[in-house]
Parts: C-alpha cells; sequence; structure tokens
C-alpha cells in the first residue's frame, strides 16, 4: 500500500503540474524564440509579436474553417494543422509587407533600438484591430479530432489507481511539432549558409556587411523564420486552450519574460526561459496538499492548501520572476547577445 | 510653419473641435470630454518629464494611475472600524513582519560576503517571512471579507475628503516609485520599457485581488465629492434663480405658466448636471495648470538643462560629475507622482474605483501616443497630446459607426456583411490610434509642438 501512495502522489503530480507545463512551456518557448530573433537581428524589442501570434492564429482558423467546409480533414488530428502551412504564408507575406512599410524605413535612417520599439506600439495597434475586425474580440474554439490520447477514468482502471492520468492529444502534439520546430531551427541556424550569415549578421552588423552578406535577404529570412515560429505558437497554444485576442496580448508578457530570463538574444536561453515561466507559473500555484496528504503519514497532514501563492496571480509571477532576474542577474540564464 | 505658431494653432483647432462637439451632440458631453481630456493632459506631463526631459521610457503608467485611484479609495472611505477590531491586529503585525523580512533580505544581500552562508540565510528569511505572515496574515483577511461582503468586506480608508487624496496619492506613487526605479532604472531603455510594465501588471494584480484593501474586482462605489451633487443643486433656492436669470428670455417667450414651470424643471435638470461638469473642470484645470506651471520652472531652471544634458549624452554628463542613476531617480518618482495625481483625479471623477477597468492599452500605450504625438520635450505638447488622443479616441466611435454605414450603404439591412462591418466598427478606433502613431513618427517624429532647444 505504502508504494501506491508514492505511485498516486507521482500521478497526481504529472496531471496536473507536469503535463501541463510542459504543452504550455513549449507554447511559450516557441513565441520566446520568435522574439528572440527579432531582437537579435533585428535588434529592437518587438511589442507587436503577441499580436502576430493572433494575427496568424487567426489565419489558420479561418483556413481551418475553409477546409471543414469543403470536407477535408485530418483524421484523428487537428485540421488545423492542415491549415497551417498556408496560414504561415498569410501571416510570413503580411509581415514583409509591414516591414517594406514601416520598419524598413527606420532601419535605413539607423534609428535607436527605443524608436523601434515605439514603431512596434504602432503596429501593435494596427495588428489588434485587423484581428478584432476580421475575426471579432471573442473566444473561439478551433479544435477538431481525437480529442485525448490516455483518458483519467481508463487509465485509473487499467493500472487500478486512485489518481488518473489524462493527456489530451494537443499536448502530445504541442510537445512533438515543438521540438521539431526547434531542431530544425538550430540546425538551420549551426549547419545551414543561410543560418550562419543570419548569426554573423547579428554578430557584427557591419563585419558581415564586408563579408558580403546581404543585409535585406537576411531581414527576410528573420520575419519568415518568426512568423514561422510564432504561427506554430500560437496555433498550440488556441488547440491547447481557446483562441481569443485579448488573452494572446496578455502573453506578450511571460514572453518577455521568458526572453529576459533566458538571456535575451539567446535562442537556447529562449527555449530554456520558456519552460522555466510555464513551470514556475503552474507549480508556484499549484495547491499541495493532496500531494503530501498521499506521500506523509496522517498525523503530519497539512491543513491549509500548501499553496505558495494564490492562482489570483498565476498571471503576475512571470513578471515577478522578470524582477528577480533583472535584480539578481541581469543577464539571465544564459550569458551573451547573439544567436 | 513657424514654430511659434504652432501651439496657438494646435490648441484653437482643438478648442473648434470640443464646440463642434458642444453644438451637435451636447455641452454636456463635451464637458465630460474636456474633464478627461484634462486628466490625460496630466498624466501626459507626468510621461514626458520622465521621457521628454529624462530619456526614461516608463510602461507602467497604468500601474501608477491605478495607485493614485486606490489612494483616493484609501483616504475618502470612511474606516471600517468593526474590521479594525477584529482583524487590523493581525494585518498590522502581518505587515511589520513583511517590512522586517525585506529588511533583513537588504541586510544579507548587501554585508554578507560569503556565498554560501548568504544564500543559506536568503532561503532561511524567505522561508521563515513567508511562514510568518501567513499565519496572521490568512485569518485576518479572512475575518475583513467575511464582515458585510455585500457592502464593505474590506479595512477602509480614513474618511478624510477625497480632495487630499490628490495630494497623498503624489505621496504614495512617488514612494513606489522610488522603490521601483530602484530596481529598474539600471536597466538599458528597452529592458526598462519590459520591466515597468511587467511591475505594473504585478501592481494592478495586487489591487484586484487584495480584497481586504481595495475590495478588488468587487469595486468600491459612491465614493463622495469635491462637487455638490446635482440632486441638492436642483433643491437650491439660489441654483434656481440663476437658471431663471440665464434662461429669462427663453422663459418670458412662454405665456402658459405651466409649461413655463416644466421648462425650467427641464433646464434645472440640464443645467445641474451640467455645473457640477463644470465644477470639476474647473478643479482639474487648476491642478493642471499648476502642474505645467511648476514643470515649466524645473525645465528652464539648471536642474532642467543638467536633466537634458543627461538625456542626450550621458557618458559627457557623466563626466562631468553628474550622477545621473541619482537624477533618473529623480525625475521618475516626480513623473510617476504626477501620474498618481491624475489617477486619484480619474477615480474622483467617476466616483468609484474599478480595478478590472485598468488595461495597459488604455492606461499606458494611449498615454504614449499622447506624449509622442504631442511633442515630447515639450509640456505644452503634451497638453495638447491629452487633448487631442483623448478627443479622438472618445469620438472615433460613433464616426466609425458612420463610416461602415457609408460602406455598407448599398447592402440590405440584414446583409450578413453589413452586420459584420458595423459590428466591428468599435475597433476602428484602435486602427486610427495606430495608425496615427505610426504616421506621427514617419512624418513629424518631433510632435505636433515640437521641443524648444534652447540656444544661450
Amino acid at each position: 500500500m505504502e508504494n501506491f501512495e508514492f505511485i498516486n502522489a507521482i500521478v497526481l503530480l504529472a496531471n496536473f503540474v507536469i503535463v501541463p507545463a510542459l504543452s504550455y512551456g513549449s507554447q511559450l518557448a516557441l513565441a520566446t524564440l520568435s522574439l528572440t530573433i527579432i531582437y537579435g537581428v533585428l535588434r529592437f524589442s518587438n511589442f507587436a509579436q503577441a499580436d502576430w501570434m493572433s494575427f496568424g492564429t487567426m489565419a489558420t482558423i479561418l483556413f481551418t474553417w475553409l477546409f471543414q467546409s469543403i470536407g477535408i480533414t485530418a483524421g484523428i488530428l487537428p485540421t488545423a494543422l492542415l491549415a497551417l502551412p498556408f496560414a504561415i504564408i498569410v501571416t510570413a507575406l503580411f509581415c514583409l509587407l509591414i516591414d517594406r512599410s514601416v520598419y524598413s524605413f527606420y532601419r535605413k535612417q539607423k534609428s535607436q533600438p527605443i524608436v523601434l520599439m515605439i514603431v512596434s506600439v504602432g503596429v501593435m495597434f494596427i495588428l489588434q484591430a485587423v484581428v478584432r475586425f476580421i475575426i471579432g474580440p471573442n473566444d473561439r474554439k478551433f479544435f477538431d479530432g481525437e480529442k485525448y490520447i490516455v483518458h483519467a477514468l481508463d487509465f485509473k482502471n487499467y493500472f487500478g489507481l486512485e489518481e488518473g492520468l489524462t493527456i489530451k492529444s494537443t499536448q502530445l502534439i504541442t510537445v512533438i511539432v515543438a521540438l521539431v520546430a526547434m531542431i530544425s531551427l538550430f540546425y538551420f541556424l549551426q549547419k545551414t549558409k543561410l543560418g550562419k550569415s543570419m548569426r554573423a549578421y547579428s554578430n557584427n552588423e557591419d563585419l558581415a556587411l564586408l563579408s558580403g552578406i546581404n543585409p535585406e535577404k537576411i531581414v527576410i529570412v528573420t520575419w519568415i523564420i518568426s512568423s514561422i515560429l510564432i504561427t506554430t505558437a500560437g496555433v498550440l497554444y488556441g488547440l491547447d486552450k481557446s483562441f481569443k485576442p485579448f488573452t494572446y496580448f496578455n502573453l506578450l508578457l511571460p514572453m518577455f519574460a521568458a526572453a529576459i530570463v533566458g538571456g535575451i538574444g539567446s535562442p537556447i536561453g529562449a527555449v530554456i526561459g520558456g519552460y522555466v515561466i510555464a513551470f514556475s507559473e503552474i507549480t508556484l500555484t499549484y495547491a499541495y496538499k493532496k500531494f503530501f496528504v498521499y506521500l506523509l503519514p496522517e498525523s503530519l497532514e497539512p491543513s491549509g492548501l500548501m499553496q505558495v501563492l494564490s492562482t489570483d496571480y498565476k498571471f503576475a509571477i512571470s513578471f515577478i520572476i522578470l524582477v528577480i532576474v533583472l535584480i539578481v542577474r541581469p543577464t539571465g540564464i544564459v550569458r551573451g547577445k547573439i544567436i | 510653419m513657424n514654430d511659434e505658431l504652432r501651439a496657438p494653432i494646435a490648441f484653437t483647432i482643438m478648442g473648434i473641435l470640443l464646440a463642434i462637439v458642444g453644438f451637435t451632440q451636447s455641452w454636456s458631453v463635451s464637458l465630460s470630454v474636456i474633464n478627461l481630456c484634462i486628466i490625460s493632459s496630466i498624466m501626459a506631463i507626468g510621461v514626458n518629464l520622465q521621457w521628454g526631459y529624462g530619456g526614461l521610457f516608463n510602461a507602467g503608467v497604468m500601474g501608477f494611475t491605478a495607485l493614485g485611484g486606490l489612494t483616493a479609495v484609501l483616504v475618502s472611505h470612511d474606516p471600517i472600524y468593526e474590521a479594525w477590531d477584529k482583524a487590523g491586529v493581525g494585518i498590522v503585525i502581518s505587515g511589520i513582519i513583511f517590512v522586517i523580512s525585506i529588511t533583513a533580505l537588504l541586510f544579507v544581500f548587501r554585508n554578507i560576503e560569503n556565498k554560501q552562508i548568504r544564500n543559506t540565510l536568503i532561503i532561511l528569511i524567505i522561508v521563515f517571512g513567508l511562514i510568518g505572515i501567513n499565519n496572521f496574515y490568512g485569518p485576518s483577511i479572512d475575518i475583513i471579507e467575511s464582515i458585510n461582503p455585500a457592502k464593505t468586506g474590506f479595512l477602509g480608508g480614513l474618511g478624510l475628503p477625497i480632495i487630499f487624496s490628490w495630494l497623498i496619492a503624489a505621496v504614495v506613487a512617488g514612494l513606489i516609485a522610488w522603490v521601483i526605479g530602484k530596481i529598474t532604472l539600471r536597466l538599458r531603455s528597452d529592458y526598462l520599457a519590459i520591466a515597468t510594465l511587467g511591475i505594473s501588471e504585478i501592481v494592478i494584480a495586487v489591487v484586484k485581488h487584495e480584497d481586504w484593501l481595495s475590495r478588488g474586482v468587487k469595486n468600491v462605489s459612491g465614493l463622495d465629492r469635491p462637487v455638490p451633487y446635482e440632486i441638492e443643486l436642483q433643491q437650491s433656492e439660489w441654483f434656481l434663480n440663476l437658471v431663471e436669470k440665464i434662461n429669462f428670455s427663453k422663459l418670458e417667450a412662454i405665456q402658459s405658466l405651466s409649461s413655463r414651470q416644466d421648462l425650467l424643471n427641464d433646464l434645472v435638470i440640464d443645467s445641474s448636471g451640467i455645473f457640477v461638469k463644470l465644477c470639476y473642470a474647473g478643479l482639474f484645470f487648476s491642478v493642471l495648470l499648476l502642474i505645467f506651471y511648476l514643470s515649466q520652472l524645473a525645465l528652464n531652471s539648471p536642474w532642467g538643462r543638467m536633466l537634458r544634458a543627461i538625456r542626450d549624452n550621458e557618458e559627457a554628463a557623466s563626466a562631468m560629475g553628474k550622477n545621473i542613476f541619482a537624477q533618473h531617480l529623480q525625475i521618475f518618482i516626480i513623473g510617476s507622482a504626477i501620474i498618481g495625481i491624475a489617477g486619484a483625479m480619474l477615480t474622483t471623477l467617476d466616483g468609484q474605483f474599478t480595478p478590472g477597468s485598468y488595461r495597459p492599452l488604455r492606461f499606458t500605450f494611449i498615454i504614449w501616443l499622447m506624449v509622442i504625438i504631442g511633442g515630447s520635450g515639450n509640456n505644452l505638447g503634451s497638453i495638447f497630446g491629452g487633448f487631442f488622443i483623448w478627443f479622438i479616441w472618445i469620438e472615433a466611435e460613433p464616426l466609425s459607426i458612420g463610416f461602415m454605414n457609408m460602406l455598407a450603404g448599398g447592402l440590405e439591412y440584414d446583409n450578413p456583411l453589413r452586420m459584420h462591418l458595423l459590428g466591428s466598427a468599435a475597433h476602428l478606433r484602435l486602427f486610427i490610434m495606430g495608425l496615427l502613431l505610426l504616421l506621427a513618427l514617419r512624418f513629424m517624429p518631433k510632435g505636433v509642438i515640437p521641443e524648444k532647444i534652447q540656444k544661450k
């Protein structure tokens, strides 16, 4: 029996902490990567990035509806995965359009990063308007296909435990897609000629120009990569939870927090930061009472909820971590400014 | 255009716009817009001090506004004696433990060199601090929130006239700005923006969820007013006489005594609303003038010159022996205090405190737009920006609906496209704001009323 208690406790933790944090962390890591790529190459903090996320997700939803209406689905997988490549193309094109018409002017003027940041606030307003105008401000679910891989009830019956474990298919898809995206990004940056020239440009612009790297090409590639990452992140988040423009806008600060905690400008740091933020948000607000009830003998059982912070503060945790990191180690976990 | 003429022209256009609203919609609407314009202008001056004089990007405007609002509640609301009797001690003790823990943490952080001992001590202080606070804090807030939860359920305030809160809000916002500035002001510009944006969200989270302090999302309404109530006016002799005197010719023209009385009643109700708004406008405008006057004095003093020198060339100013961090901290505190005053004024005007309504778009980014479009570094520009942007923000909605109606003019009444266009009209104002900002940055990067470069 003693052993079962222990397994029950672990399953409980996996169900409510580890699995959700892993999938949220993967979504956040992808989004943060796109923020980091922009910061590394174009050298400004892009306040519009969360709204690019809503834009990409909105495009995916529209394509999903189109596919569903003509009868194309992906079987047990969500149709949104089929729509994703098309949405990425639309998002990338729109990104490039905005870059041509807005950002490129300030790049030529060699404006301060802070000016580009203020410009990105303007873009943020416009994107919010566009997204709300096209799809509206309401909550939308666009998930279809098989919902669960492991169902709590089946799990309980199969193993004869008190606690069940639920794994939603979106959670597995999230982790797999995120891993594939991250590995291909790192392969691209480290092994291909284009990726290497991007890193060179990010490291030292003048030197890169001297060695014949075409800056316009680098800028275009950067926006395309950023759109791929941010659209994928947005779609995975939307499949897992739901799509609402305001919620997506609120992801901006966790994204920045993850980027700074990991070490701004470093892609490895972005991934680490994403998971750190996600795990702290969930571990710090989870009530461990039941967990300890399983582990401890009856006489020692806790009376309170055993919660570090109330769930009201879930949203604020990423900023608290951000502030602590800024005080204690402003360079972030992974030092260095190059991608 | 001659730079000297820009300010008069800009303000004349603004006046004409407000007058148009007065004639076409109503003077009551126009006055409400003006009141909010004045508050926005004060916030914009606060941001302008930080950005225009000091070059600091404070994206935490929302947080200081909310602090001002909270101060208004804590100063003006009557104290809830029952809550203080039953749980005041617990709250005070947990407050003391909190302060002691923070002081101890700072002491350990600064004075103990050995890393191992330091880290152990830090963890110990945090753990014991949390346990200590939880012991007193949890039970106390449960008691406080259970006392008459539908009406109060919080500690209440000091019960002073709300107008005092404007001054106290400056002190509170300034103190918090001192703490925040100590943490963040050593950061580079865009880090500073992100950090302050994050901290303002923490402030909002506290105000929203610490019900014992602010009633949280249950809101505090029915705050007292610095100006008379409409209903009191309608019953007072002098006001009736005043309205009768002003509208004498209009009333004379009506023969029947009863319909004359009816008209008078209508006029009294209308004018009492306008009178109250005029009172607010007078109060707010005096605060605006005072703050503007003081900021101009500061800008033209040696202190203002030093700040601009730091903004334009930090290294040179530092080489001249100026303490950059200390100056940045000063201007950050002053700017935030001004934003705090505006926050308290806003809550006074609303008569209620609604933590859920503080959103970064409305309270941070719009204020930034005012400063940048108005002209960073120029207080007159900020005032103009405050008026202009707030006016657009309010009037964009009716205009967008008109525009959409025009677009959908040829369509059937229940055409889905027409319904969609009209339903989305409200979002056009975000588009207008973004477009204004981008156009201003591109074609008028110094703003409508640019900073005056003094050459001597």
